[in-house]
């Protein structure tokens, strides 16, 4: 049977010779679509709300780093809500009860995930595949139940009423647009990490794994390291989605460490498209808006995800940015 | 005999009890994910669902039917059973040829279908299931009460492993199944029909699961998401016992069963986590679990 299964990316890779040419790692069709990404953080604002838009960028952050993990190295992490959530409430606890400025907030908001990553990732790795998967979820079950007894998560209630504070002490922070602008900078400097790290020698071995982790192991890669280092990066990255999250909504509970939200983050990259650069961004905006759309309608949204999630994995694995990159023949 | 370690009698026992109970559960749904997993290599994410569904099909029998208890044992894997081999034949049998991670994102898919349609329609709120006035009671051991109900749960639980063991390792039935998981192409070109063959395994595992939900009905109450905090729990075990071997699971189910049930009368905050831990201990110690191969 191993012999004729497809990489779970595979479907979703365009042919190497489109790797040449553009500039800093991207191709031309990148490069068009970071532009109109780029005008679009600098436009959106002003047309819709902002709110909205930093949760869409939060979760677009979230699913961003998922993505390193699963469409790079070709791991499913189904844990990934222990991070995001994690992050969110070390950040909230940092903002609210040590009086950090936002971005040292979010900064040990980073590190704890990234901390937690290491822990996780340094057991996960041991097993490949699904599971790695059963791993993960069950490593994030952990977490969700030590946040429900911890004192200073708030069990149930969560911490609330996180103060937004002013960045690097100067900034006020309580106005929605200069909030939006952190924000955007913080997604924006993290999804050029993203990209900057998969178009690194590191990221190319990343990938040699996906492919063929025995080959990869034969021509002398350790390749245990360089996916520990994967994984501690994407959770650090998650954890950076979390904690921005928590101080932007002033809020950190645990639907965000519940093992639903590690589904809907894998629902956003699947959606999007798995291994494409822009996919987890728009998978994030069609689900959070969809969410949005939704949210009076009580579980038929867990309904609709099922049926997407079906719908996906039937169909349409490559997602909307693969199936869009698939039809121009582009890499997105 | 009053008490063992400071502990009084009653509650040692009574912890042991409701941990044998859980092991007993955890048994039952591992060992249907393990009998999936053998031979359809996908990781049967709506097995909490599953389950759910299980108990679910009792409590309508029930209510709407007024079939009671011992029926519903029959009648509700059966049910939950056949729509298991409608959901392999429309959906699970398309990704055989994919990477087995599709596989779980299907199913993990269904799962939310699954269980949102019955939030829907039942709220998260439990529904009640009376125990059969035949098990109702208890026996008195003199050092504990033991509700015949319980009693029953872990030796029906035991006897349905066991069976499923001598099902599998000692049948014709379950030579055919063991050979297709070794190599499906070959056992194929002797004649039998595999794909019928991994579509009814399914439809097993499956109604391996709604017995579980039947079982449980009585005793935990009967809503939609009594299964996913429940299979969670299960994949730790089935990482721990390793997937290669049916007695194995069984074993593994049972004693975790227990460590959770005596983690919470020792040290009652770490019973939530107890079995991660040592999942995550096993793990470093022997990454293919107690009872797995390569």
């Amino acid at each position: 049977m191993a012999a004729d299964t497809t990489s779970i990316t595979a479907s979703a890779l365009p042919d190497p010779a489109q790797e040449a040419g553009g500039a800093w790692g991207f191709t031309r069709a990148q490069l068009g679509a970071l532009g109109v990404l780029i005008v679009f953080l600098a436009v959106a604002p002003f047309m819709l709300y902002p709110v909205f838009l930093m949760k869409l960028l939060c979760f677009a952050l979230f699913a961003c780093a998922f993505n390193l993990l699963i469409g790079y190295v070709g791991l499913l992490s189904f844990g990934h809500a222990a991070y995001f959530g994690m992050g969110g409430y070390l950040a909230g606890h940092a903002a609210k009860v040590w009086g950090l400025t936002p971005e040292l907030a979010i900064i040990v908001g980073a590190v704890t995930a990234g901390l937690l990553g290491t822990i996780a990732g340094w057991i996960a790795i041991r097993r490949q595949g699904i599971y790695f998967a059963m791993i993960t979820l069950a490593l994030a079950q952990m977490v969700y139940f030590f946040c429900v007894q911890a004192p200073f998560t708030g069990g149930e209630d969560g911490i609330q009423a996180i103060p937004r504070g002013s960045l690097f002490g100067v900034i006020p922070l309580d106005q929605d647009m200069t909030m939006y602008w952190l924000v955007a900078g913080i997604f924006l400097g993290a999804f050029l990490l993203i990209h900057r790290i998969i178009h690194s020698p590191y990221g190319q071995v990343l990938k040699s794994i996906r492919e063929n982790e025995p080959r990869a192991t034969s021509l002398g890669y350790r390749t245990d390291d360089y996916k520990l280092l994967a994984f501690i990066l994407s959770a650090t990255i998650a954890g950076t989605a979390g904690a921005t999250k928590s101080i932007v909504f002033g809020i950190a509970t645990l639907t965000d460490v519940h093992w639903s939200m590690s589904g809907e983050v894998v629902l956003m990259t699947l959606v999007g498209g798995l291994g494409t650069v822009f996919g987890p961004v728009i998978g994030a905006a069609v689900i959070v808006t969809m969410q949005n759309y939704l949210a009076e309608m009580g579980a038929w949204v867990t309904v609709i995800q099922g049926v997407i999630f079906v719908t996906c994995v039937l169909a349409f694995r490559r997602g909307l940015v693969g199936e869009i990159a698939a039809m121009l023949k582009v890499k997105l | 005999m009053d008490e063992i370690f400071g502990i009084p009698a009653p509650l040692l026992f009574g912890q042991l009890l409701l941990g044998l109970i859980n092991g007993a559960f955890y048994a039952m749904l591992s060992l249907g994910l393990a009998v999936i997993f053998g031979l359809l290599n996908i990781v049967n994410m709506a097995h909490g669902a599953q389950f759910m569904m299980g108990a679910f099909a009792a409590w309508m029998l029930l209510a709407w039917g007024g079939i009671g208890y011992w029926w519903a044992l029959l009648l509700s894997p059966l049910i939950v059973g056949t729509i298991g081999v409608i959901l392999e034949k429309l959906f699970i049998s398309k990704l055989y040829k994919l990477d087995h991670l599709y596989g779980l994102l299907l199913t993990f898919g269904l799962a939310l279908i699954i269980e949102g349609v019955f939030r829907n329609e039942f709220g998260s709120s439990g529904l009640p299931y009376r125990i059969p006035a035949e098990l109702s009671g208890a026996w008195d051991f003199g050092f504990m009460f033991m509700p015949v109900y319980r009693g029953w749960v872990v030796v029906a639980a035991l006897v349905l492993c066991l069976t499923t063991w001598l099902l599998i390792e000692k049948t014709r039935l379950g030579a055919y199944l063991r050979a297709a998981t070794e190599n499906a192409a070959l056992v194929q070109a002797f004649g039998v029909n595999v794909p019928r063959m991994v579509t009814l395994t399914y439809g097993a595992g499956v109604a391996l699961a709604a017995i579980g939900g039947v079982l449980a009905a009585p005793i935990y109450s009967v809503n939609p998401q009594m299964g996913s905090n429940l299979i969670i729990v299960v994949f730790a075990v089935v990482v721990i016992g390793g997937m290669g071997s049916i007695l194995g699971s069984i074993l593994t189910g049972f004693t975790l069963g227990i460590v959770e049930g005596l983690t919470k009368v020792f040290w009652p905050e770490a019973s939530a986590t107890v079995i991660f831990v040592i999942m995550a201990i096993v793990l470093l110690a022997r990454p293919a679990g107690l009872f797995g191969r390569k």
